[in-house]
C-alpha cells in the first residue's frame, strides 16, 4: 500500500514536472495540474495510510487523521481556481502574441529546430 | 481580548466585497471606498503598533479554538512593524492609482482590497498552513494587478510570474505535508516547540521540509536563483500596482525571519541552511548590482535595486546574530518606501517623455521636467545609500551590525555600481533632450502622492534614532522566541 502511493506520487510530480518544462502553455498547464494531484495525494497520505477508517472519533476504535483532509480539500480548492486562471491567462496570451509558446515568442525555437 | 488584531484582515475584506457590488461606472464611489478603507488600515496599524510597542503579545483565537487545534493569530512588534509598513504604503499608492490608471481595468479597486488582506493576513497568522492560505489570497490579487491595464509585456511577463509562483505553491504543500507528518503540528509556536525533539528519520524529513520553506520563501522574496521572474512582471506593471509590490517581496524575507527566529535560532536544528542562504543573498546582491548597471529602462533599473535590497537584507538576516534584524528592519522600512516612490517617478518620467517611455536614452524633453530632475536627484541618493539620507544610514548601521569584511565589499560596491546606474539613468533622462515632445507635465494627485512616500522616507532620516531603537526593539524580542511560544500555548506544550 505505502509502496503504491509512494510510486503514484512519484510518477505524477515527475510527469508533472516534465510537463512544466515544455515550451507551450497547455503542456505546462497539464504540467501543473498533475504537480497538484501528486502533491494533493502526498498531503494526505501524510496523515498515515489507513483502510476502510471513517475520519470520525467514536465510529471506530482506529479513526484515520481528519487534518490531512481538511488540508487537501482547501490545497484542491485553491488549485483548482489557479488552474482556472492560468488557463484564461493561456487563452489571453494567444490571443495577443498569436502563439502558444510561453515567452510569447517562437523565433529561438524554430531556429532551434533548424 | 482586544478584537483589533483582526481588523487589519476584514477591512480591506469588506472593502474588496463592497466594491465588488457597487456599480462599476461609479468611479468617485470606488475610489472614496477605497482611500477610505485604506485610511482606516492606516489608523488600526497605528494602534496596532502602540499596543505591541509594550513588548506585549496578543494572540487572537479565532473560534475561540485554542492553539495548537485551532488558528491564531498573533500580534507582536514585528507584525505590527510589518502591518504598519504596509497601510503607509497602500495609501499614496492608492492615491497615485485613483488618477486615472484604476480605469484601465474592471477591478482594480477589489483586487487592491483584496492584495492588502493578504498581506496583512500573511503578517498576523500564527499558523503555517494559514500562513500558505494568505500567500494565495496575496497571489492570486497580485496576478490581477500585476495583468491590469493589460499590454502583451504584461501578459507575457505575468504568464511566468504566475507559473513560477503555482510551482513554489506545489513545494509550500509538500513542505507543510512533511512538517504535519513527522511533527503532527502546523501551529508555528507549537512547531517550534516539538522541532527541538524530534529524532532520526524524522529529524531528516524535517530538515527537508524546512530546506523547501526556504526555497519557496526565497522564492516571493526574489532570492537567486529565484528572482528572474521578478525585474520583468514589476517593470512591466501598472505603477501604482509595482510600487504596492515593493512590500511583497518582503512578505517572503518576514515569513523566513519569522520561522528562522521562533524554531532556528537556537537547539539541534540551530542555524539550519544559514550559510546557504548567507551565501544566496550575497550572490543576488551582486547579480541584482549587474542587472541594475545593463538596464535598458529606468522601471527594470528600479526593479534591480528591489532585488538588491532583498540581497542586502537577508544577508543581515542570515548572518546568524539577531542583533543584526534590527538595524536590517530599519533598511527595510527605507528600502520598501524609497523604491515604491522610485517606481512612481519612473511613471511620472514616462508620462513626461510621451512615445520615448522610460528607457534609458536621449528622448523628448519632460515639459516641466524640473521638478521630477530634482525629485529624481533625492531619491537616487536614498536608494543609493549616499548621505544624507536614510540609506545611508540603513547602510552604516548594517555595516556595523554585520562586521564581515566581504558584506562590506559587496554592499559597497553594490552601492557605488547603483550610483553609476542612476546617475547614467539620470543624466539619459533629464539632460539628453531632444526637443519638446508629446509627453504631459506631471498631475498635482500624483505629485502628492510620490511626495507622500519621500516624505517617509525623510521622516526615516530625521527620526533614524527613535526608529532605529524601536526596530532594535523589534529584533529583541524575537531573540526570545520562548515569550512567543508562552504566548500562543500557555498551558505549555502540549
Amino acid at each position: 500500500m505505502e509502496l503504491l502511493v509512494a510510486v503514484i506520487i512519484g510518477v505524477l510530480v515527475s510527469t508533472g514536472i516534465y510537463l512544466c518544462l515544455r515550451a507551450r502553455t497547455f503542456p505546462v498547464v497539464m504540467g501543473l495540474t498533475l504537480l497538484g494531484y501528486g502533491v494533493n495525494l502526498f498531503l494526505f497520505a501524510m496523515g498515515g495510510l489507513k483502510i476502510d477508517r471513517v475520519a470520525v472519533v467514536g465510529l471506530n476504535s482506529d479513526p484515520t487523521d481528519p487534518l490531512p483532509q481538511a488540508l487537501v480539500l482547501t490545497a484542491i480548492v485553491i488549485g483548482f481556481a489557479m488552474t482556472a486562471f492560468l488557463l484564461v491567462l493561456a487563452l489571453r496570451s494567444q490571443g495577443e502574441h498569436h502563439t502558444d509558446h510561453v515567452d510569447g515568442d517562437d523565433e529561438g525555437d524554430r531556429e532551434g529546430r533548424r | 481580548m482586544s478584537h483589533w488584531i483582526i481588523a487589519p484582515i476584514l477591512i480591506p475584506a469588506l472593502a474588496g466585497m463592497l466594491l465588488l457590488l457597487e456599480v462599476r461606472e461609479r468611479h468617485q464611489l470606488r475610489r472614496v471606498t477605497g482611500l477610505l478603507s485604506a485610511s482606516a488600515l492606516l489608523a488600526v496599524a497605528v494602534l496596532l503598533w502602540q499596543q505591541a510597542a509594550d513588548g506585549s503579545i496578543t494572540v487572537y483565537r479565532l473560534g475561540n479554538w485554542a492553539a495548537p487545534f485551532g488558528i491564531v493569530l498573533v500580534l507582536d512588534r514585528l507584525s505590527a512593524l510589518m502591518l504598519l509598513l504596509t497601510a503607509l504604503l497602500a495609501f499614496p499608492a492608492l492615491l497615485y492609482a485613483c488618477r486615472g490608471d484604476d480605469r484601465k481595468g474592471a477591478n482594480f479597486h477589489g483586487l487592491f482590497q483584496f492584495q492588502l488582506m493578504g498581506i496583512n493576513g500573511a503578517f498576523l497568522t500564527g499558523d503555517l498552513f494559514n500562513l500558505f492560505v494568505f500567500f494565495e489570497v496575496l497571489l492570486i490579487a497580485s496576478y490581477g494587478l500585476a495583468l491590469h491595464g493589460r499590454g502583451r509585456a504584461r501578459v507575457k511577463a505575468g504568464l511566468h510570474y504566475v507559473v513560477l509562483n503555482l510551482v513554489g505553491s506545489a513545494l509550500f504543500l509538500i513542505a507543510l505535508g512533511l512538517i504535519y507528518g513527522t511533527t503532527g503540528t502546523l501551529n508555528m509556536a507549537d512547531f517550534a516547540v516539538k522541532a527541538q525533539a524530534l529524532s532520526g528519520s524524522d529529524h531528516t524529513l524535517l530538515r527537508v521540509a524546512v530546506l523547501l520553506l526556504w526555497v519557496v520563501f526565497g522564492l516571493k522574496a526574489a532570492l537567486f536563483p529565484l528572482y528572474f521572474w521578478l525585474p520583468a512582471t514589476y517593470a512591466n506593471a501598472t505603477a501604482a500596482v509595482a510600487a504596492l509590490f515593493a512590500i511583497m517581496t518582503k512578505v517572503g524575507l518576514y515569513a523566513i525571519l519569522r520561522v528562522y527566529a521562533l524554531a532556528f535560532a537556537s537547539g539541534p536544528l540551530a542555524g539550519l541552511g544559514r550559510h546557504a542562504l548567507w551565501a544566496l543573498a550575497l550572490t543576488t546582491l551582486v547579480l541584482a548590482a549587474i542587472g541594475a548597471l545593463g538596464a535598458k529602462r529606468l522601471g527594470t533599473l528600479v526593479a534591480y535595486l528591489v532585488v538588491m535590497s532583498v540581497g542586502t537584507l537577508l544577508a543581515a538576516f542570515s548572518y546568524g546574530q539577531l542583533q543584526a534584524v534590527g538595524p536590517a528592519l530599519y533598511y527595510l522600512l527605507h528600502s520598501t518606501m524609497i523604491c515604491a516612490a522610485l517606481f512612481l517617478l519612473t511613471d511620472l518620467v514616462a508620462r513626461g517623455r510621451g512615445e520615448a517611455g522610460d528607457t534609458i536614452a536621449a528622448g523628448p524633453a519632460i515639459p516641466h521636467g524640473g521638478v521630477l530632475a530634482v525629485l529624481f536627484f533625492a531619491a537616487a541618493i536614498a536608494v543609493a545609500g549616499l548621505p544624507p539620507l536614510s540609506g545611508f544610514l540603513g547602510k552604516v548601521a548594517l555595516m556595523q551590525a554585520v562586521p564581515v569584511p566581504l558584506y562590506w565589499a559587496l554592499l559597497l560596491l553594490a552601492g557605488l555600481v547603483g550610483v553609476i546606474g542612476l546617475s547614467r539613468a539620470g543624466s539619459s533622462l533629464f539632460w539628453r533632450t531632444l526637443g519638446p515632445g508629446d509627453g504631459v507635465r506631471p498631475g498635482r494627485q500624483r505629485l502628492l502622492a510620490l511626495l507622500l512616500l519621500l516624505a517617509m522616507v525623510l521622516a526615516l532620516t530625521l527620526w533614524a534614532q527613535p526608529v532605529l531603537q524601536a526596530t532594535a526593539s523589534v529584533a529583541g524580542q524575537l531573540q526570545q522566541p520562548q515569550h512567543y511560544i508562552q504566548a500562543v500555548l500557555p498551558g505549555g506544550a502540549s
